[in-house]
């Protein structure tokens, strides 16, 4: 056990390793990396400023040493600054991350209570009208992408129907109680109840949608194993009801599949909110990586990149080792 | 035995069952049942589609000003366009004809899809078949690589790079590719390892098969069900993420026109043209479930051991 963490942890650090290798090097492979802060098109940089960028990225020294130092600052949390508004971005990160985070966990909580019940349900009455809806859910949720279910819920709720906000909204569920916490003022939680609540429905459903299809799709497969083997036919041959069988006996190892999904399912919600924030204008990390994108600010770029890619390998890494505690005939090898 | 028994359907007792037109219903619709006629079909209509891209005499992306956020069916009024036909499917805040830019958008993604999707196929598969036929030191070095490669997420990846190089459709093509081999290797290394125990196999060995032969000429062949079906599983995702690509602006640069990037200009215009982007959502979404159900049916024919993809 102790040999196993150890090994998904030394492996979860070469991840990172790498995924900062690869983000430095692309950075290094446009040839001269001075070029990134001046745009074509632009007022060019003066003399004063090419010679202190040179010294900022080390250009003088070799490659491995320009590396590790800049590994050394990303490390201590130094990410630069952005080149529009010459913020720090790690402070720009860390007033957007609890955006996102909140659209995630809304997301993901609202996908798996829609997923797996349905799937559970498809599955026991297969060939029903529950099971024709759910496979249709998975069916549409496969085939949309995000940001197309993103679009007919603006032009359905928003547009025609002028229900819903097709933006974000100033309250937050999660900011404003950590805002609480933090500075003992909390008036910004209220306005969620009173209303604020309608900014999340489009997005969170949009997120949601998709992630349930995932959900329900493996859910109904586990779950059609799970009731075909011979334990299951025990427990109905020896009088079981057969509320019991489906709850009691088939749920609880039909369920090991889809838990372990829930870690992926959270951590494609991580880049599924770039597409999600962009389209309803969420001030979150995604829409920090598409301006910067569209905007040519390298530095925030590497910055929100590397901070999704470091969220990616811990939670990768957590259900690595969740996925033992909760399945025990997984060999730890 | 009727129709009706043999594919297993209750029949309601007061429908004749001895009409011509009836009997000629059910057909039709055990042939839905076997074969994928709905996705071929939607297939085709892609293909057709990027073939006549030039038909409606449009230009995909020359602006026309005075067509702007013209509706369907309309006529067409700016000096430029006044001759060609009517705006089928509407106009652009451009004054360019959606339908031309769909079909010139269906002729750009097959031509990525094509060569992303070949090349993705290929190195997968070649890596797969390495990976699993020498076996040992080099099985685990390129399998540790493999797990890298998942771990990083892939539109993240996209975003620097399209910020590291001028987006291009040359970008696009290799992100695509990137995207995709790494599906392959698992699956192909798994069967490699059972084929290559196989006595005809040794025999090939004994016979002096060389290295390249012996891989080329006698594993290919095994894994190459496999190799389809995944592939076409695969594309779909691929045509998602070169969508999702274009949607954020890190994909073929404008004004080419490519499905995701219409879905994403028509968004600033939904309240007052709405179809701009709605009829590429459409599209996406067609092709997208249509390949999805292709891979589902090539899956249930060759191999159903792939039930879990």
């Amino acid at each position: 056990m102790g040999k196993y963490i150890l090994r998904r942890f030394l492996f979860s650090f070469f991840t990172l390793i790498g995924a900062t290798a690869i983000v430095f090097g692309l950075s290094r492979a446009v040839g001269d990396p001075r070029d990134l802060f001046a745009q074509e098109g632009g007022y060019g940089v003066t003399e004063e400023t090419y010679e202190h960028l040179t010294k900022m990225l080390n250009l003088d020294k070799p490659l491995y040493m320009q590396y590790l130092l800049w590994l050394g600052k990303t490390v201590r949390g130094d990410l630069g600054r952005s080149l529009l508004g010459q913020k720090d971005v790690s402070d720009l990160i860390g007033e957007k991350v609890l955006n996102t985070l909140e659209l995630t966990i809304f997301s993901w909580i609202l996908s798996t209570i829609i997923g797996i019940p349905l799937g559970v349900l498809s599955a026991v009455k297969r060939g029903s009208f529950w099971d024709y809806a759910g496979r249709s859910i998975a069916l549409f949720g496969q085939a949309a992408p995000p940001f197309v279910i993103a679009i007919i819920g603006i032009l359905i709720f928003a547009v025609q129907l002028g229900w819903l906000p097709a933006g974000s909204g100033e309250s937050h569920l999660i900011k404003g109680t950590w805002r609480g916490l933090t500075s003992g003022d909390f008036s910004l939680i209220p306005s969620f109840f009173t209303g604020g609540w309608k900014h999340y429905v489009l997005p969170v459903g949009t997120l949601g949608l998709a992630a349930s299809a995932s959900y329900l799709r493996l859910t109904r497969s586990s779950m059609l194993e799970i009731l075909d083997s011979e334990y299951i036919k025990l427990a109905r041959a020896k009088g079981v009801s057969e509320r019991d069988v489906i709850w009691k006996h088939a749920l609880k190892n039909a369920l090991i599949p889809p838990l372990t999904l829930a870690a992926l399912i959270f951590v494609g919600f991580l880049t599924g909110t770039i597409i999600v924030e962009t389209v309803f204008v969420w001030p979150g990390l995604g829409l920090l990586a598409t301006t910067a994108v569209s905007e040519n600010d390298f530095p925030v770029m590497t910055g929100s990149v590397l901070l999704f890619a470091v969220f990616y390998t811990v939670i990768i890494f957590l259900s690595d080792l969740t996925y033992g505690f909760v399945d025990p005939r997984i060999r730890y090898s | 035995m009727t129709l009706s028994t043999k594919i297993g359907v209750d029949e309601p007792s007061w429908i004749e069952k001895n009409v011509p037109g009836y009997i000629k219903f059910k057909k039709f619709l055990s042939l839905l049942q076997r074969w994928p006629v709905i996705p071929i079909f939607f297939i085709s209509i892609l293909v057709l589609l990027a073939v006549f891209a030039d038909v409606t005499g449009y230009d995909p992306e020359l602006p026309a000003l005075r067509d702007r956020t013209l509706p369907m069916f309309s006529e067409p009024v700016d000096p430029l366009t006044k001759d060609l036909t009517r705006h089928w499917l509407g106009a652009d805040q451009f004054g360019r004809d959606t339908l031309t830019r769909i079909m010139h958008g269906a002729r750009i993604t097959l031509y990525v899809l094509l060569i992303s999707a070949v090349s993705g196929t290929i190195i997968g598969t070649a890596y797969g078949l390495i990976a699993g036929y020498f076996g040992g030191f080099v099985d685990d070095i390129l399998m540790r690589i493999l797990d890298l490669v998942y771990s990083i997420p892939f539109l993240l990846l996209a975003l620097v790079a399209a910020i590291v190089f001028d987006p291009s459709l040359t970008v696009v093509i290799v992100l695509l590719a990137f995207l995709a081999w790494p599906a392959f290797v698992r699956n192909v290394r798994a069967e490699i390892l059972t084929l290559k125990e196989r006595d005809y196999i040794m025999y090939a060995r004994v016979a002096g098969a060389s290295r390249i032969r012996m891989m080329y000429k006698h594993l290919l062949p095994g894994v190459i069900n496999t190799v389809i079906v995944i592939a076409t599983l695969r594309i779909g995702q691929l045509i998602l993420a070169e969508a999702s690509l274009s949607f954020l602006g890190a994909g073929v640069p404008p004004p080419t026109p490519v499905w995701g990037a219409l879905v994403a200009e028509g968004r600033d215009y939904l309240n007052s043209a709405w179809w701009v982007s709605i009829w590429p959502s459409l599209g996406i979404f067609l092709v997208v479930m249509s390949l999805n159900f292709l891979g589902d049916w090539f899956r249930d024919k060759f191999d159903p051991r792939l039930r879990q993809l």
